[in-house]
């Protein structure tokens, strides 16, 4: 495209891979499921490798237990003492939402015929993994506390009139959280790469123009885009460690009411 | 003015919410390295609340910009 318009919405269209035999069927193998299943080969064989267990760790056990001794901080910290019954989903979250913003913002398009794609850009995938957070959440407050989880609504030493006020602000307040969970590392992930493909555009369009501002453009442009591209790498750790931190702090709440 | 234009002059006008959340998340890592640098030695436990902060500020700016996809992108 040269001076065509730009679509930068284009990377994010979900289509499905190989033969449509199943095209009636709506059931179908999609290059979501496809990078879904990339990016958790990724996860295996990182954390294969580490599993050598020696008594002093090569570079790649170092790694891994890096990863693994991070998160149980995390956790520990976050929740306090019985903090790692929960490790497993806070280390599924962050792992998952790691290497699947990794893997969407490494140049597979340069490949021909392969077309990259950021699982963590679509709002199911982030929606559902928050809906899983809430729903531990809701399980281990209802199963430890019973009806008395309401109280996680009311603080210590609140005025009686207030009561009422404070109880609807919380609960609003509880409610929004899956939504602003999983809101989070979607929209960081999709604007990032919108702005990629914007500024990827202007330096094809700049070498097309043939002209000495044109290739100015194309200079400023390339240089934007490889300090975005550091920065994506430095939003998607940061966007995985939220999702761990927040999830580790709603389960402390449910777990110890304040 | 034909609504594809008013569609976006809309979503400029709520870009404007994505510099405010800038503003915020620069007050909270200004904010963290000023008290750290007062007491360094206090500064390595706060790592989790100032990334509470941060996350809480830039969400309002991803909200923004959220916004402003829904109004250019609506048919």
């Amino acid at each position: 495209m040269a001076a065509g318009k730009i679509d930068p919405m284009h990377q994010f269209a979900i289509a499905p891979v190989g033969s449509d035999q199943l095209a009636a069927s709506p059931f179908q193998f999609t290059n979501s499921a496809l990078w879904m299943l990339i990016v958790l080969g990724v996860i295996v064989a990182f954390m294969w490798g580490g599993r050598k267990r020696e008594l002093v760790p090569g570079r790649w056990q170092a790694a891994v237990e890096l990863l693994t001794g991070f998160l149980d901080n995390v956790t520990m910290q976050s929740i306090g003492a019985d903090g790692r019954k929960y490790l497993p989903w806070i280390f599924t979250a962050f792992t998952f939402i790691l290497a699947a913003n990794w893997v969407g913002a490494m140049p597979f398009g340069i490949v021909p015929a392969a077309h990259p794609f950021t699982v963590t850009s679509q709002f199911t995938v982030t929606g559902t993994m928050s809906i899983i957070s809430f729903a531990i959440v809701l399980g281990v407050g209802f199963w430890k506390h019973g009806l008395k989880f309401f109280t996680l609504f009311l603080p210590h030493g609140t005025p009686k009139v207030l009561l009422p006020i404070i109880f609807v602000v919380e609960l609003i307040s509880f409610l929004v959280r899956p939504f602003s969970l999983g809101l989070r590392p979607f929209i960081a992930m999709f604007a990032g790469h919108i702005l990629l493909d914007v500024f990827g555009s202007f330096v094809v369009q700049g070498l097309n123009s043939g002209s000495i501002v044109g290739y100015g453009v194309t200079a400023l442009a390339f240089a934007f885009v490889v300090f975005v591209n550091a920065l994506e790498l430095l939003v998607g750790a940061i966007q995985a460690f939220v999702f761990a931190l927040l999830t580790a702090l709603y389960i402390h709440d449910a777990v110890h009411l304040h | 003015m034909d609504l594809a234009s008013a569609q976006v002059i809309g979503a400029g006008i709520a870009a404007i919410g994505v510099g405010a959340a800038g503003v915020g998340v620069g007050f909270v890592f200004g904010s963290f390295l000023q008290g750290a640098l007062r007491n360094p030695a206090a500064a390595g436990g706060q790592t989790g609340t100032l990334y509470i902060g941060f996350a809480a500020a830039e969400l309002l700016g991803l909200m923004a910009f959220a916004v402003a996809m829904i109004i250019l992108y609506a048919r």
